[in-house]
């Protein structure tokens, strides 16, 4: 059990949370034919665009109300019908997701009440679904805004088709902002393996492959599509991938009776386990020979390492998912948690096996840290390494300085081994330093 | 401070540099299209570059965190600017004014970072709802002694030169002119408008140096509260780049009677002019005949560093996407080693643009009408083109046989001074040798 605090300064130094609004963007484009359109000053959205491209290090499709100081005393009903319209026009999106920002919800806008009145004053847009997801950016952090425009989709696209036609092999996945491209292309591999369609809600694995794209397209060309997210009702479960997710597989589970289970951990022996036996339950198939090689390989990959591993003790500075699937899983290769802050509130936290968990910003990190052996972190905690000199394995968004950190899997055995030899790297060689 | 209307349709005219392309842009915001930046980011990047500075953001943590990093600049000394201040405000603050928050985590990093000076960046939510940032600002310098000051300049009131304005106000009415130096010189000049992205400030510096000109104030690179205090005494105003910097220029010239000239350091033939109009300006004949010879050293110098790569691509022909600053590297960069460049671009130039890009490469760019592959293929036929440079179309040059080159990769590479001009040729020397372009062109091994 673990005592959460609140950091108790009136000034945030080298804040580690980004803002709901960017969680929102994200978690959009993990979808196909999508416009992620921000609410807000024209500001929000480039430099949510700035942010995003450099730590997917693609082009993100992105657009903007383009809030005037004027036009925020004004109200921004003009602004959303004008964007909207523009975008229909030059993008041809299939779907709109329209996030709010800290200035629209301080303006209170009423943005279900805009929406109805464009509806109603353009049938020709009945086709097109808009998203609405309220993500003031000064309150919660980007984990919050990522679940929340899920939530969205779920509550607004997949309808109960008028005849039950449960498909059998076919799995919902619901994966937090804790999970990386290359994580959701493992888990979807692992998935199919076993016979099953998994409709992963967001997918952001696609957007790996969309490097030879040909030319300029304004909106995502790959993610879930709409026909998927319109047969989730015939899914035969929910696997939710993270606790933020749990309520988007809530309303599913009201709307259209679908059970769900919780997987808050993918990384490690015992949690991957659980997700393969989980699958062959499912699907009623065995666990393919692959995996059970690929166990083998981290059995002797964990004995190899552990060494490394013991006693050391790691400082986190992570979202409360990741920091969960983290804790739990260099816990169980004998790691002690030295320190641990987060961004926002969370069931998780208080369950954390650790003593102590501070929602604050890297400068309660930098101080808490002095002393362990290890730093996780995104990159904007690189300086606090350099000035503790401590090795520093990053993880969570954004990071910025690091090639292909989305591309690597994470997550089932073979995403452990590598994880286990990236972070055990890091360790071995701080040994040898000091042999030499 | 907020600048009023006719100062925000005073706008600057267009030329060759970085900021200058950027001006092009329409200034107007629109809903449905994302183009330029957040005024707030803008001015931020500006100032931020006082490295002993608080930089302190009110508003939301989204606003601070956003553009925290965003500018990859180097700096030699204080890395205080390097830590990321906001006051965090949160649903209750917007409620009940987030002023006194502001008031009481200014105190509280004054204590314990101890900054020459602080700024306040006030943010859209904070704008709105009122907060007295003036007041706080005010109070908190007379009761600590430390100038704390304010900058207006929330995301919504504009784009990137409304920014910079604001930014040169605040310098003029709160900084500069409130120190002396102790001692002055005849070849005392400000470097205005170049924040030393990338750490291009130390390709020039060294050049100054070697002539005998001081720089008394980089507003702003790399620069310390103190020297911005000083910037009154300098003898004159090198405005590089930041075209709206200029109004800054002006009103020095108005207030303290220093000239200002506006120049590059971007490419050989706009390096040698800086230096010779700054020698002019000054009025020293001996230093002008210095700056002769230093020209003479540094260019014999630089064909010598560039001979080589010169044979290699001397009549290669470019095709050139003219957008942003770094396509006009590519331009200077051509001019030197003998290559020839096809200018294309989306958008419709005025004449007096074509004919500046006639005078540049020798013809005009072609304006592209479909912005299709199939397009830039045919441009690319058209002319036997050895490399595209652009931002997209990377599959358009490998299917066509010829090397790619991204102008939208990071700036994180020097380009000012002669030494840019060796950096820049590297570059476009790698990409056009490439081995991976025959690597991604080899047929699937199935088909």
């Amino acid at each position: 059990m673990a005592i959460v605090s609140l950091t108790s300064t009136s000034v945030t130094v080298n804040p580690l949370k980004q803002s709901q609004t960017l969680g929102a963007a994200l978690a959009f484009l993990g979808f196909k034919g999508m416009m992620p359109t921000l609410h807000g000053s024209q500001g929000c959205a480039a430099l949510t665009k700035v942010v995003l491209a450099r730590h997917l290090r693609s082009s993100i499709p992105i657009n903007t109300t383009a809030m005037t100081e004027v036009a925020t005393v004004l109200g921004g009903e003009e602004n959303v019908e004008a964007a909207i319209l523009s975008i229909v026009e030059k993008s041809q999106p299939e779907i709109i997701g329209l996030c709010t920002t800290g200035l629209m919800e301080t303006r209170g806008d009423d943005m279900g009440r805009f929406l109805k009145e464009i509806r109603h004053r353009h049938p020709e847009l009945d086709y097109l679904p808009i998203v609405l997801v309220s993500t003031p950016d000064f309150k919660g952090a980007l984990q919050d805004g990522f679940a929340a425009a899920v939530e969205s989709i779920v509550k607004v696209i997949p309808q109960k088709s008028e005849k039950a036609n449960i498909c059998p092999k076919q799995i919902t996945i619901l994966a937090s902002s804790a999970f990386t491209p290359g994580d959701i292309q493992e888990i979807k591999e692992i998935i199919t393996s076993f016979g099953l369609t998994p409709i992963i809600l967001p997918d952001l694995s696609a957007s790996l492959n969309s490097h030879l794209e040909n030319c300029h397209i304004p909106i995502t060309t790959t993610g879930t599509n709409l026909e998927q997210l319109r047969s989730i009702s015939n899914s035969v479960c929910t696997l939710v991938l993270g606790e933020s997710m749990r309520n988007s597989a809530q309303i599913l589970g009201q709307k259209f009776c679908t059970p769900y289970e919780v997987f808050n951990e993918l990384t490690g022996l015992k949690a991957t386990d659980r997700f393969l036996q989980t699958l062959a339950h499912i699907s009623g198939n065995v666990i393919p020979e692959k995996y059970r090689q690929q166990r083998r390989q981290l059995q002797k990959v964990i004995l190899e390492t552990h060494p490394y591993f013991g006693c050391k003790r790691v400082s986190l500075a992570l979202e409360p998912d990741l920091l969960w699937s983290t804790t739990h899983f260099l816990r169980s290769l004998g790691m002690q948690i030295h320190a641990a802050v987060t961004t926002t509130r969370s069931p998780l936290l208080e369950e954390l096996p650790i003593t102590s968990v501070t929602i604050g910003d890297l400068e309660d990190f930098e101080l808490l840290a002095n002393g362990s052996d290890l730093l996780i972190a995104n990159s904007h905690a690189d300086a606090i390494s350099q000035r503790l000199n401590i090795p520093f394995y990053r993880l969570g968004i954004p990071i910025f300085d690091r090639l292909g950190h989305g591309q690597f899997p994470r997550v089932g055995y073979w995403g452990t081994i590598q994880l286990l030899f990236d972070i055990g790297n890091l360790l071995y060689q701080e040994e040898m330093k000091v042999r030499h | 401070m907020k600048p009023n209307t006719e100062e925000i349709n005073d706008l600057p005219t267009p030329s060759g540099s970085e900021s200058n392309t950027q001006n092009r842009k329409k200034l107007s915001t629109q809903p449905g299209i994302v183009q330029g930046s957040c005024a707030f980011d803008s001015a931020m990047i500006t100032l931020l570059p006082i490295t002993d500075a608080a930089h302190v953001v009110h508003g939301s943590s989204g606003c601070a965190s956003s553009m925290w990093g965003s500018a990859a600049s180097l700096f030699s000394d204080s890395t205080l600017h390097k830590t990321r201040f906001t006051s965090e405000i949160e649903e209750s603050d917007i409620i009940f004014g987030g002023a006194k928050k502001l008031r009481k985590g200014i105190l509280e990093l004054q204590k314990r970072y101890k900054p020459s000076v602080v700024f306040v960046y006030s943010t859209c939510i904070t704008a709105m709802i009122g907060d007295d940032i003036e007041g706080v600002c005010r109070d908190v310098t007379e009761e600590t002694r430390i100038p704390t000051i304010p900058v207006h300049c929330p995301g919504f009131i504009g784009t990137q030169n409304l920014a910079h304005r604001v930014v040169g106000e605040t310098l003029l009415e709160h900084i500069i002119g409130t120190a002396e130096p102790d001692i002055c010189t005849p070849f005392d000049i400000n470097l205005i408008g170049e924040h030393s992205i990338a750490g291009v400030i130390r390709n020039v510096l060294p050049l100054l140096e070697k002539l005998g000109i001081r720089v008394l104030a980089k507003i702003t690179s790399d620069a310390r509260y103190q020297e911005i205090c000083y910037a009154h005494r300098a003898k004159l105003n090198v405005v590089l780049s930041s075209q709206s910097l200029t109004s800054m220029a002006k009103k020095m010239q108005k207030k303290f009677g220093i000239p200002y000239i506006e120049e590059s350091f971007y490419g050989v033939e706009d390096m040698n002019r800086c230096l010779r109009n700054i020698a002019v300006k000054l009025g020293n004949a001996d230093l002008q005949e210095r700056v002769q010879q230093l020209i003479t050293e540094e260019t014999a110098a630089l064909d010598e560093k560039l001979a080589i790569y010169r044979t290699q691509l001397q009549n290669k022909r470019i095709v050139l996407d003219i957008v942003g600053f770094k396509s006009w590297l590519i331009v200077f960069a051509s001019q030197k080693l003998g290559m020839e460049v096809i200018p294309i671009s989306t958008k419709n130039f005025t004449e007096d643009e074509q004919s500046q890009i006639k005078s540049l490469v020798g013809r005009k760019s072609i304006i592209l009408q479909l912005d299709t592959p199939e397009e830039i293929q045919q441009i690319i036929n058209e002319h036997q083109a050895d490399i595209l440079i652009a931002s997209r179309y990377q599959y358009t040059a490998i299917a066509s046989n010829i090397s790619f080159l991204d102008l939208n990769t990071e700036r994180n590479r020097p380009y000012a001074g002669y030494v840019g001009m060796v950096e820049i040729t590297k570059e476009l020397y790698a990409a056009i040798s490439s081995p991976i372009w025959d690597v991604l062109r080899e047929p699937n091994p199935w088909d």
